[in-house]
């Protein structure tokens, strides 16, 4: 039985993924399945909710580190919000905090695609 | 030195790792580890357990792990046992994270974080036993070589 669940929502054009429980070498399969069908229905822009995550080993942040370059190049992302801090503690131990943007609220994640929207359409 | 001995034994499947990760919090817990200290043990146990499953047993399941929570006054020690393809820290590249991603790497950061949250990781081999062992001092100014 799987102590891991991703929940999908849309938000305008980003697509909101609610992780629930651990994540760990186990389930991390089934977050790489929620990136891959986001990729396949061509929402590249991903906002993680992590308020509900209570656990991250490295095979969890192997998912994030394996499909942000691709996501990037489709001109989306994966943006990482309402972490819990034990489990920040955990990204922040490989640095991903300079690789991934990481905030305190999934509003806040969600504005940044919206700037980043506004600031593409001027450019 | 008084100590207590604790041991749990596994298969080796990625889906006993939460059970590692519970045995590990509660003997922390009993040894009066402040929270921060118990959850830096549950990754550290997780990553050890991950790497034996993956790397010296290929994803065979049949195979066991053996775990052992050692408490001692002034540490806790986890001590991680297997039978299967020895691993060689020598040869181990520290992880480059921009570089993981642009290869697009799921893997290879556990030995790091390994690293970064105990006070003490080392790898022997003995006979066809490969044991890894963990160290976390209460006392956070003992030296890793102390």
């Amino acid at each position: 039985m799987s102590n891991f669940s991703v929940g999908f929502r849309k938000n305008g054009d980003v697509q909101v993924l609610d992780l629930k429980g651990e994540l760990d070498a186990h389930t991390a399969s089934e977050l790489e399945a929620a990136i891959q069908r986001c990729q396949s229905e061509n929402h590249c822009k991903i906002v993680v909710n992590g308020e509900g995550l209570m656990y991250i080993s490295s095979a969890g942040l192997g998912v994030f580190m394996a499909y942000i370059e691709e996501l990037r190049e489709e001109g989306g992302d994966i943006k990482i919000a309402a972490l819990q801090p034990k489990v920040y503690n955990v990204f922040d131990l490989l640095g991903f905090p300079m690789l991934f943007d990481i905030v305190e609220t999934e509003e806040e994640a969600l504005a940044r695609f919206r700037k980043e929207k506004e600031e593409g359409a001027e450019g | 030195m008084a100590q207590s001995v604790y041991k749990i034994t596994i298969p080796s499947s990625t889906r006993y790792l939460e059970d590692v990760r519970q045995f590990v919090e509660r003997h922390a817990r009993q040894a009066d580890l402040p929270a921060e200290v118990v959850e830096q043990l549950k990754v550290a146990v997780d990553e050890a357990c991950t790497n034996v499953i993956e790397h010296a047993y290929k994803g065979e399941g049949e195979h066991q792990i053996d775990v052992a929570v050692i408490v001692k006054p002034d540490r806790l020690t986890i001590r991680i046992r297997d039978e299967g393809e020895s691993f060689e820290p020598e040869r181990y590249e520290e992880p480059n994270i921009f570089e993981f991603a642009r290869r697009h790497k799921k893997g290879g950061f556990g030995v790091h974080i390994m690293r970064r949250l105990m006070d003490r990781v080392e790898y022997r081999t003995r006979g066809k036993v490969n044991e890894c062992s963990m160290t976390k001092y209460r006392n956070n100014n003992v030296k890793k070589d102390a």
